[in-house]
């Protein structure tokens, strides 16, 4: 995850994700407190194991829409109501039906960009971002458990990950 | 995972593929040197863009003059290829997200390849009104900004300008969910590469790790921007149908554009889907991910909208008659036996008569054939918008303003030029970029390889339902 202090991991490789899941139960079992599990995919059946919780994004999401909604409905309310009223084939200057297509998409434009943007800082990724990779082919096909050495100590890690069947054990530090 | 799996299900991916494979195969055509076909088209592709500059650069200089409108058909070749290319743009957006809503797996094998088309077409498209305005240089007017020309705002009740938000904010919302989906295939990308490569695509995958939380903030974003682009996309072509069902124009003025035009959209997206990954599986050598399955899938969604969008023709020649109405009446029967009935007879045969082939099953699954009416369908799509376009214009209420249109070599051009924008940017994307979703790919591979369902599985790892269906085969 994205910090900015020096972390160092020691980490194993496994050739599949059912080896993967069957590590992080017993790792979870063991009480071996994991630093961050990678993958070339989303593994399903991961978070509840790591206890991540729910992402919120889509309530961010949410908050993005109702502010585009608004902005939107607002400033053409005001626009044709106060700073511009005008007569458009006899209909009222406040024809609430007539605002309802820019609304809408004003209200999907405000929340994609707004949860993309966040997706992003939150991750810690963007354009010109460097981190350190831990293996190549984590984005390959290989599925990757990291242990924090100041955690874990390294003897550990290195049963752990010869008793659940890992093809590699390496240590670098990110 | 030990996903359920139906018995029926054909699998997605044939070839016994292992996911280094599946790397292997889906990021290899961005490593290689071009093959001479791609370097063939693509010096095709910019000549024919080149030439469309020309003239759009020569339509600037001269005036729309320089196009064969007139006063009473005041929109036609050009606002017929907007709506042309809108509606191909539609089948991206559908197939990622409804059917990601959907949960239809089949989509990650043709899912990238049309988003990237849906950029493209929309591109293509945008371009139209923009130099239809005549004077593009003042197309900022057309966008809500405080300014100095009085308080002088766009006309917020009219549908054009519905047309410039829904637009914008398509293809806004089209690359971010394209790109969000390519960051985890740019990383895989650059750990495979070196040097120089290695840097860039650093930089196009935003420093991508593959961590679980970040995994799974990626998946959250990619099921709401499904959720928005569902009604978005639906919202985009209907926006574009107010253009002129809210008109008080004999043939345009009817509610039943909105659906009528979105069902359109999705028929003439998917046929150009299929014309262009019928051919890039056969180049790029996809036929283990882009399988006979993915055909026939997009062939059934070709004969159910070709089958609305004839329900729809039927129903608008009905209510013409039905209304009582001389005006509306006349229009349609200008439509099939006016000066342009050729237009009306192709646009019947190949839109309602083609996708009928479809309900054979064989014919669905059989190549060529769906080639040839992928394009046949693509060619019916066009005559649609210029029947409702230039021919419902040319017979008007007032018999002495009738008029006849052809277009000018200038519009031609231009219309060409836009293929050759769409395929340029097309073939620079399968150089830098994998054509299909290979994270998405390797996610579903337990549940559709054929190593794992279908009647050639060998091992049904990870599948507790699957001994039990082999044993009953």
């Amino acid at each position: 995850m994205a910090n900015n202090k020096q972390t160092d991991v020691i980490f194993g490789l496994y050739n599949d994700e059912e080896d993967l899941l069957r590590a992080v139960k017993a790792a979870k079992n063991d009480h071996l407190d994991i630093y961050d599990v990678y993958s070339p995919f989303p593994v399903h059946g991961l978070d509840p194991l790591l206890e991540l919780e729910e992402s919120r994004l889509h309530q961010a999401g949410f908050i993005y829409g109702a502010i585009g909604t608004l902005t939107a409905f607002l400033g053409m309310s005001w626009i044709f109501t106060k700073d511009w009223p005008n007569i458009f084939g006899g209909k009222p200057y406040w024809s609430v039906p007539a605002f309802i297509p820019i609304t809408f998409e004003m209200t999907v434009l405000f929340s994609a960009i707004g949860m993309t943007v966040t997706f992003y800082i939150i991750n810690g990724l963007g354009p010109g971002v460097v981190n350190t990779y831990l293996d190549d082919r984590i984005t390959d096909d290989k599925f990757c458990i990291a242990f924090d050495k100041s955690a874990v100590s390294a003897e550990r890690a290195e049963s752990f990950f010869k008793s659940t069947g890992a093809s590699e054990v390496n240590s670098k530090t990110i | 995972m030990s996903a359920v799996v139906s018995p029926l299900r054909r699998p997605l991916i044939t070839g016994n593929k292992t996911y280094h494979q599946i790397t292997e195969d889906l990021i290899s055509p961005t490593e290689k040197t071009p093959t001479k076909a791609w370097v063939i088209g693509f010096v095709l592709s910019v000549a024919v863009l080149t030439f469309g500059i020309f003239c759009i650069i020569w339509t600037i200089w001269v005036g729309i003059g320089s196009w064969n409108l007139n006063r009473t058909i005041n929109w036609s070749w050009d606002i017929t290829n907007f709506v042309w290319w809108i509606g191909i743009g539609h089948a991206g957006t559908l197939i990622s997200a409804i059917l990601l809503l959907f949960r239809q797996k089949w989509r990650t094998g043709v899912n990238r390849a049309a988003e990237a088309m849906t950029i493209f077409a929309v591109m293509c498209a945008g371009l139209f009104p923009l130099i239809h305005m005549g004077r593009i240089w003042l197309a900022m007017f057309i966008m809500p900004y405080p300014n100095t020309r009085g308080p002088l705002w766009p006309n917020f009740n009219s549908p054009l300008l519905w047309d410039v938000f829904a637009i914008s904010t398509y293809l806004t919302v089209s690359l971010l969910f394209w790109y969000t989906g390519l960051v985890p295939d740019f990383a895989t990308v650059r750990d495979r590469a070196k040097g120089l490569r290695k840097k860039i695509y650093n930089t196009l995958s935003f420093g991508w790790t593959g961590s679980a939380k970040h995994w799974q903030r990626w998946e959250s974003l990619s099921l709401v921007l499904a959720g928005l682009s569902t009604p978005l996309v639906l919202s985009v072509h209907t926006i574009v149908s107010f253009d002129f069902a809210t008109s008080v124009i004999p043939g345009w003025h009817t509610t039943i554009f909105p659906p009528y035009f979105v069902a359109g959209a999705i028929f003439s997206g998917f046929a150009m889907v299929l014309t262009l990954m019928i051919i890039t599986r056969k180049l790029l050598k996809l036929e283990d991910y882009i399988t006979i399955e993915h055909i026939e899938s997009m062939n059934k969604v070709i004969l159910l909208t070709g089958t609305i969008v004839g329900v729809a023709y039927l129903t608008e020649l009905f209510i013409a008659w039905y209304s009582g109405y001389v005006y509306e009446q006349f229009a349609f029967f200008n439509r099939a036996l006016g000066p342009y009935w050729w237009s009306y007879f192709g646009m019947m045969f190949c839109n309602v008569v083609s996708p009928q082939f479809f309900w054979k099953k064989s014919w669905r699954r059989n190549i060529t054939l769906t080639f040839f009416l992928s394009i046949v369908v693509n060619i019916g799509m066009w005559f649609e918008r210029f029947v409702i376009i230039a021919t419902t214009l040319a017979r008007d209420y007032l018999p002495s303003s009738w008029s006849l249109y052809s277009p000018s070599w200038v519009e031609i051009g231009i219309y060409v030029g836009t293929f050759g924008l769409f395929f340029t940017a097309f073939l620079i994307f399968v150089r830098v970029a994998p054509v299909v979703a290979v994270a998405e790919v390797k996610a579903i591979l337990k549940s559709s390889g054929d190593q794992y369902i279908g009647d050639n599985a060998t091992h049904g790892h990870g599948h507790k339902h699957h001994s039990e269906h082999s044993d009953t085969h």
